[in-house]
């Protein structure tokens, strides 16, 4: 059994306004010196058996269609154990 | 024999029963579609409704995009079927790439209920054709995520080609870039608009009936391209 974290982020040049909700309760909430805050995704997907290279590739393959929409968002794929 | 224009219902439909009365109201034969069917009953055009399919989980549409009558309806558009997508249908339809960009949450954060004026921009396109250019017509708008975002060259690509079918006037209600409310493809087929013209068709429950111009312009698209006879 290994798991595998895909991470989905809006990019850089999007608006993220719940993103800036939650930074204005930090400063609100006493956490001051917040610069910026984005407000991500994670997947953690447990896999039967071993993760091949092939079974990476298929993936990333879906966290490119399904889990995150390329129009808007970044992602990342890493295998944890 | 008139048009049949099919009008699909995913989990978390809502608006699927105002655009069969539109749909109606413009003189065609609506045809209800299941999104768990592969089929599109050999309709001559659909209207993917608004609502919060799937319960917007994930992205709104994102899971809608990959509902079995999906395939034939990506294909049937690319294939040039006339295709309306509005609201969450528009979210559906940028989903599928049928259209470019994203809707993203209002910039504001709130979900905004109004009746909002429009600009057609736009009159060669299917679900546009019956309107005059830089007509103003007002329907409703409500959404919470109706951001339009796209990049820059696309932007610009979609405003070049005359692909911005309606824009906000007044006031951007929810960030949209460039005011735009509404985009079709390249040929012109598909449409996808975040405001709601299927609750402007009837003066009894709607502000005004400014809505019905697109369920009329499909028809006489169909006709215009001998899919349906007059």
């Amino acid at each position: 059994m290994a798991i595998v974290v895909v991470d989905v982020a809006l990019k850089p040049e999007i608006l993220d306004p719940q993103g800036r909700a939650v930074q204005g309760a930090l400063g609100r909430l006493g956490l001051h010196g917040v610069t910026d805050v984005r407000q991500g995704k994670q997947f953690v997907l447990t896999i039967d058996g071993e993760v091949t290279a092939d079974k990476l590739d298929e993936i990333k393959k879906i966290a490119e269609t399904l889990l995150s929409n390329p129009v808007i968002e970044d992602f990342t794929v890493e295998v944890k154990a | 024999m008139s048009s049949r224009i099919g009008v699909v219902t995913f989990p978390g439909s809502l608006d699927d029963r105002d655009a069969i009365r539109a749909v109606t109201l413009a003189g065609a034969e609506a045809v209800s579609l299941w999104h768990a069917d592969a089929t599109l009953q050999g309709v001559d055009a659909v209207v993917l409704p608004g609502g919060f399919s799937y319960g917007d989980y994930l992205r709104c549409g994102a899971i809608a995009r990959f509902a079995p009558v999906m395939e034939p309806l990506i294909k049937a558009a690319r294939d040039g079927m006339p295709v309306l997508g509005i609201c969450n249908g528009f979210q559906i339809l940028c989903e599928s790439h049928l259209l470019p960009g994203a809707l993203t949450r209002n910039d504001h954060l709130h979900f905004i209920c109004r009746d909002q004026r429009l600009q057609i921009t736009n009159t060669t396109s299917a679900w546009t054709s019956n309107f005059d250019m830089n007509q103003e017509i007002v329907v409703p708008l409500k959404n919470g995520e109706g951001g339009f975002v796209a990049d820059e060259r696309t932007l610009d690509q979609l405003e070049g080609e005359g692909r911005v079918i309606a824009r906000y006037l007044e006031v951007n209600p929810n960030g949209s870039r460039r005011d735009i409310a509404g985009i079709c493809n390249e040929a012109g087929n598909v449409v996808g608009l975040m405001p709601h013209p299927e609750h402007a068709v009837e003066a009894l429950t709607g502000p005004t009936v400014d809505g019905l111009g697109f369920f009329t312009s499909v028809l006489k698209s169909l006709v215009d391209n001998g899919k349906v006879l007059a």
